[in-house]
């Protein structure tokens, strides 16, 4: 038997209490690259588009330096994320129960998970968060070298430089919220962070949150070849 | 008979400067207290009929902001350089015009440079605190010590004038000369012109001055000559008098209506505030919904169950 979303080293612990092996090592040191980026990424990004962050710039030794890291950061980023989409896509591809989960976002948010269907290793919630994140990397890298002048200058016009610069923004402000809701759930949901520190979860916390995942493994599904 | 515009030698007993901290009207990514005083506000006035296109501007241009232009090379135009660079903050563009009422073949020779707008868009864009200042007679100036050379400025011109130095990293534009005008003198080209076809003064006397330019124009069969000051930027401290004011396109691209892209208004007015906005607006639902809904824990129902899962038996 084989499921979607059981990938590569997630196994259960029988014990007291369970525990679940939800990410690798690997998995967890690519996470950490990406969201150190991102949050520098973040912060070096807003002190240039609003007056009021500037101050930022310090963090990263004045203004000349946040301008150059900033676009290298992104390239990082960029790759580091890339090596999380490889690893994650197929788990978060949508499935009939997503709908109907998030057709019933209020009862997600009022915290009644017993009348939500039973999701795999991601919910609707954490596959939007993925997909919004792939598709806005995509979009800030390839505006973003139409703005990097450094090195970039001559294969844009002008016109398009003023277009991209625009959708970097707007591309970033979303993205920026996508992460808050990211972090917001990680610290909601109790017993997740340790998902990306140590690795596991309980086995509570798999029943409650991610019970059809928790079946899978248990009766020995294997990652799809 | 001295030419009416001649520009005085500069006084070196004692002269008076201004353009300080003072005298901002506008500063970059930050706001300035409304000044005590008002300088009235000046321009430079570039006669286009009259120029001949000697580069003696450029030269002078050169000499006094002490730039030395690398040697290019022939690219079979008359420009020289080939563009605005970062050390080139003025150019002779030269553009050879069939006109097709007279089938006269017209040289026009239109000296580029930063024309230092009311509302200028370099200004508008920058996000590095006081990189870039508008003083109350008009100058548009870069403070090098504070530009972060993003790139940001050349975004936002409307007439493609910043150029961003692969040295130093810094945009660079013609400076009006303002620290000769600062002490009471005019900028180099105005100075070095050797026709007149470039004056300084007030904004005011500028616009008579060219009023009789026009005229004279007009008299001689130029039925279109104009005064080139875009009310779509509040107008410009540099000015140009043009044979055919109807159609500033043909003086190599000058635009017929120039203004700050809408795009740019747009990144630097609604996106700023509806982004914050929207950054903060995600920030305090997450924080009000902890506050009302508490944590979501597993509970002790949740393990016994994953246990009865696994077969790991009962506690």
């Amino acid at each position: 038997m084989t499921a979607y979303d059981v990938e590569p080293g997630d196994s259960v612990h029988p014990g007291d209490p369970v525990q679940v092996d939800r990410y690798t090592g690997g998995a967890r040191i690519n996470h950490w690259i990406t969201a150190t980026c991102l949050v520098l990424l973040a912060l070096s990004g807003l002190a240039l588009f609003h007056p009021w962050l500037f101050f930022l710039t310090g963090l990263f030794g004045g203004g000349q330096n946040t301008r150059t890291f900033h676009p290298w950061i992104g390239v990082v980023l960029f790759f580091s994320f890339f090596g999380l989409f490889v690893r994650f896509w197929r788990a978060n591809l949508w499935k009939r129960e997503d709908g109907t989960w998030l057709a019933q976002l209020h009862d997600v948010l009022t915290g009644h998970e017993e009348r939500l269907p039973e999701v795999g290793k991601y919910n609707a919630g954490q596959k939007a968060v993925f997909w919004l994140m792939s598709i806005l990397i995509l979009v800030l890298i390839t505006s973003g070298f139409a703005i990097w002048d450094q090195y970039f200058a001559a294969f844009t016009t002008i016109e398009q430089k003023r277009i991209a610069v625009l959708v970097h923004a707007a591309a970033a402000v979303t993205i920026i919220c996508v992460w808050i809701v990211h972090v917001y759930a990680a610290i909601w949901i109790r017993g997740t962070i340790g998902a990306m520190t140590r690795g596991q979860v309980t086995g509570g916390w798999a029943w409650r949150h991610h019970r059809k995942w928790l079946k899978e493994l248990i009766s020995g599904k294997t990652l799809m070849p | 008979m001295a030419f009416e515009f001649e520009l005085p030698n500069p006084n070196t007993i004692n002269p008076v400067t201004n353009l300080g901290e003072a005298d901002l009207v506008r500063r970059s990514a930050s706001s300035v207290p409304p000044p005590a005083r008002q300088l009235t506000p000046v321009a430079k006035l570039i006669d286009v009929s009259k120029c001949i296109g000697c580069k003696a501007c450029q030269a002078a241009c050169l000499e006094w902001n002490d730039k030395r232009a690398e040697i290019g090379i022939n690219v079979g135009v008359y420009e020289n350089p080939p563009d605005l660079t970062p050390e080139m903050f003025t150019l002779m563009r030269f553009t050879e015009w069939v006109n097709p009422e007279t089938q006269d073949l017209e040289w026009l020779i239109r000296k580029d440079g930063c024309m230092h707008c009311e509302d200028p868009g370099c200004l508008k864009a920058c996000p590095a605190p006081g990189a870039i200042v508008q003083y109350s007679n008009g100058i548009v100036d870069f403070d090098h010590d504070k530009c972060i050379g993003c790139g940001y400025c050349v975004k936002g011109c409307p007439f493609n004038i910043p150029r961003i130095s692969p040295v130093d990293h810094k945009a660079y534009k013609c400076t009006l000369c303002s620290d000769r005008v600062a002490v009471g003198q005019g900028p180099a080209c105005a100075k070095a012109c050797p026709t007149h076809a470039i004056t300084f003064g007030t904004k005011d006397e500028m616009k008579a001055h060219a009023e009789t330019r026009i005229k004279d124009l007009k008299s001689r069969g130029f039925n279109n000559a104009g005064l080139y000051d875009p009310p779509g930027v509040k107008g410009t401290h540099v000015m140009y008098v043009l044979q055919h004011a109807d159609k500033p396109e043909i003086y190599a691209g000058l635009p017929k209506d120039p203004h700050i892209s809408p795009l740019v208004e747009i990144w630097k007015g609604a996106a700023k505030y509806v982004g914050m906005a929207a950054m903060g607006a995600f920030a305090a639902i997450g924080f009000l919904h902890y506050i009302v809904e508490g944590p979501n824990k597993v509970t002790p129902s949740d393990e016994e169950s994953a246990k009865r899962l696994t077969g790991s038996g009962r506690s």
